[in-house]
């Protein structure tokens, strides 16, 4: 159930006029395989940064 | 045979030790000279403060290790710097006070060819009524997780809430920084959501109410003036991706916030509309604001000069454009590039150390004239690449060049950074974040000042392994074992 993600926001709340993650998004935070396949994106970005900062 | 000092051993200053060292050989020296014993590995600290990781994962002693490479350590601390000499004796030179057990208090002077000044902050905990104890050191009624002695401390009083908690007693959590003008928002960040996971796992996240409290004007400021993110096709700005990590764990969060007094159970603090308030917390980790160590500089006859190569916040004067001016003419070029004191050219200062020419978050104050504004963050990946940048500059000149070649400009580099959001193989998340560059150029890139294609964010257990493998790395780099250089910075 989506909702119950949001249950705890109050209506006008500062947190009410938040972006929050609902079941699925949660589900690939920690989904071993979609993770990997991350573990391996986030590492190609960081060498590209490392190598466009030394000069 | 040249003669180089180096003023701290923390991330910037053992970076630069280590690689003049190993390109110097034994021809040259290499001097140490930091007051620590050991080194410390300070983002995994995090860890060390919600029991997560012990004091020996995330320190290790400096003496072995430079015995090893044939690096002179000096377990002392920099008391004051003579760049042009003595009245009978040309040679410049510092003078340094021994904290370690046989020579403690016994002040001594090493002359150099070159000086890198990387000492590093001063935890400025006094410059809040009640965040220190009045004699420079923490008081009794806050945690923090600066040093690891630090995160163990946090750690026992941690212990103690979850007992309440699990004894039926509701615990209040106060997390951020403890001045307006502090910088290291990350490591609040960092550890805001690791004590939330732990809550989690412990099984009385119910009975906490976890409060972020920032110097910060917007959520996910970061002291750079937020970042916008790529993620999912979108620029998105770090607030929202902030917002919504903070909204998603039901935290609260108190922002633009001067904390100006801390007493027992209670932090008083000024917002920047100028209204007042006061948090009460049964457990508070605040964040002290960071000062320069001190360092006084004296010219060849005696006289104290400390004004011209030292900025007002302590920190040393570089490369950088320190005129006054108001936010609108900031320019990415007033940043320092080869870290090198315009006033005595073979002076350099890296990491902390350096004196900024302005923040980067917009400068704020409340109708009270109260400054209320995060100063620029310049620890981690920037620090050691300032180190290594110098450390090549020195080389060069060494073998004859006449100025640095070698520049690290936090407006010409990007950076790298992982935040903890709660450590498991499995179970852990953490945000992975690149920033190109960081500060921003908005002449280079209209509009967000950020290159695109550079920056990023995202939330999960690969940012967490990311994490984890770094520790492992760096710490095995810090300890210059086989194939340490082949470890970026």
């Amino acid at each position: 159930m989506a909702t119950e993600h949001v249950s705890h926001i109050k209506p006008y709340s500062p947190q009410f006029g938040v972006m929050i993650p609902l079941g699925f998004q949660k589900f690939l935070r920690t989904c071993v395989i979609y993770q990997l396949f991350r573990f391996i994106a986030i590492n190609i970005r960081m060498t590209v940064l490392i190598l466009k900062s030394h000069h | 045979m040249a003669k180089i000092v180096i003023m701290g051993g923390g991330v910037s200053g053992h970076t630069a030790a280590s690689f003049l060292n190993k390109w110097l050989g034994k021809e040259h020296e290499v001097i140490v000279v930091t007051p620590n014993s050991q080194w410390n590995w300070i983002p995994s600290n995090i860890w060390v403060g919600v029991g997560e990781m012990s004091k020996e994962d995330v320190v290790f002693p400096l003496a072995p290790v430079y015995e090893k490479v044939g690096i002179d350590y000096r377990q002392a601390k920099a008391i004051s710097i003579h760049p042009e000499g003595k009245q009978d004796d040309d040679a410049p030179y510092i003078t340094i006070e021994y904290t370690n057990q046989e020579k403690a208090g016994q002040k001594d002077e090493i002359t150099y060819d070159y000086l890198i000044n990387a000492t590093g902050p001063k935890l400025n905990f006094d410059a809040t009524p009640g965040l220190g104890n009045g004699q420079g050191q923490m008081g009794e009624h806050t945690v923090s997780v600066c040093t690891a002695d630090h995160a163990i401390h946090a750690n026992h009083e941690l212990e103690k809430c979850i007992e309440k908690m699990k004894a039926g007693e509701r615990q209040k959590f106060l997390i951020g920084t403890g001045h307006g003008m502090c910088t290291c928002q990350g490591a609040a960040f960092e550890y805001i959501f690791n004590i939330e996971h732990k809550l989690k796992e412990r099984d009385v996240r119910d009975m906490a109410d976890i409060t972020y409290i920032s110097n910060e004007s917007f959520l996910g400021d970061f002291g750079m003036g937020g970042i916008h993110f790529n993620m999912g096709g979108y620029a998105t700005s770090s607030k929202v991706f902030a917002e919504s990590l903070y909204t998603e764990r039901g935290m609260d969060w108190i922002i633009g916030a001067h904390v100006n007094k801390v007493e027992a159970g209670k932090a008083h603090y000024e917002l920047l509309d100028g209204s007042t308030g006061e948090q009460e917390f049964d457990f508070a980790m605040l964040i002290p604001p960071f000062a320069g160590v001190g360092l006084k500089v004296y010219a060849k006859d005696g006289s104290d000069i400390t004004d011209t190569i030292i900025a007002p916040n302590g920190f040393m004067k570089v490369d950088a454009d320190y005129t006054a001016k108001p936010y609108e003419e900031w320019r990415a070029s007033d940043w320092p590039k080869t870290l090198q004191n315009q006033t005595y050219k073979n002076m350099f200062a890296i990491g902390i150390a350096f004196a900024p020419p302005h923040l980067i978050s917009k400068p704020m104050q409340s109708p009270n004239g109260t400054a209320i504004n995060p100063t620029p963050p310049r620890t981690g990946m920037p620090s050691a690449m300032m180190g290594k940048a110098v450390a090549q500059s020195i080389v060069d000149m060494i073998k004859g060049a006449e100025e640095p070649t070698h520049t690290a400009s936090m407006s010409e580099m990007g950076a790298a950074c992982v935040a903890s959001a709660g450590k498991g193989l499995f179970s852990g998340t953490a945000a992975a974040m690149t920033v190109y560059p960081i500060v921003p150029d908005f002449e280079k890139y209209p509009g967000v000042g950020r290159d695109m294609n550079g920056t990023s964010g995202e939330l999960g257990l690969a940012a967490h392994w990311v994490k984890h493998i770094l520790h492992h790395l760096f710490l095995w780099k810090a300890k210059l074992k086989p194939g340490w250089t082949l470890i970026p910075e």
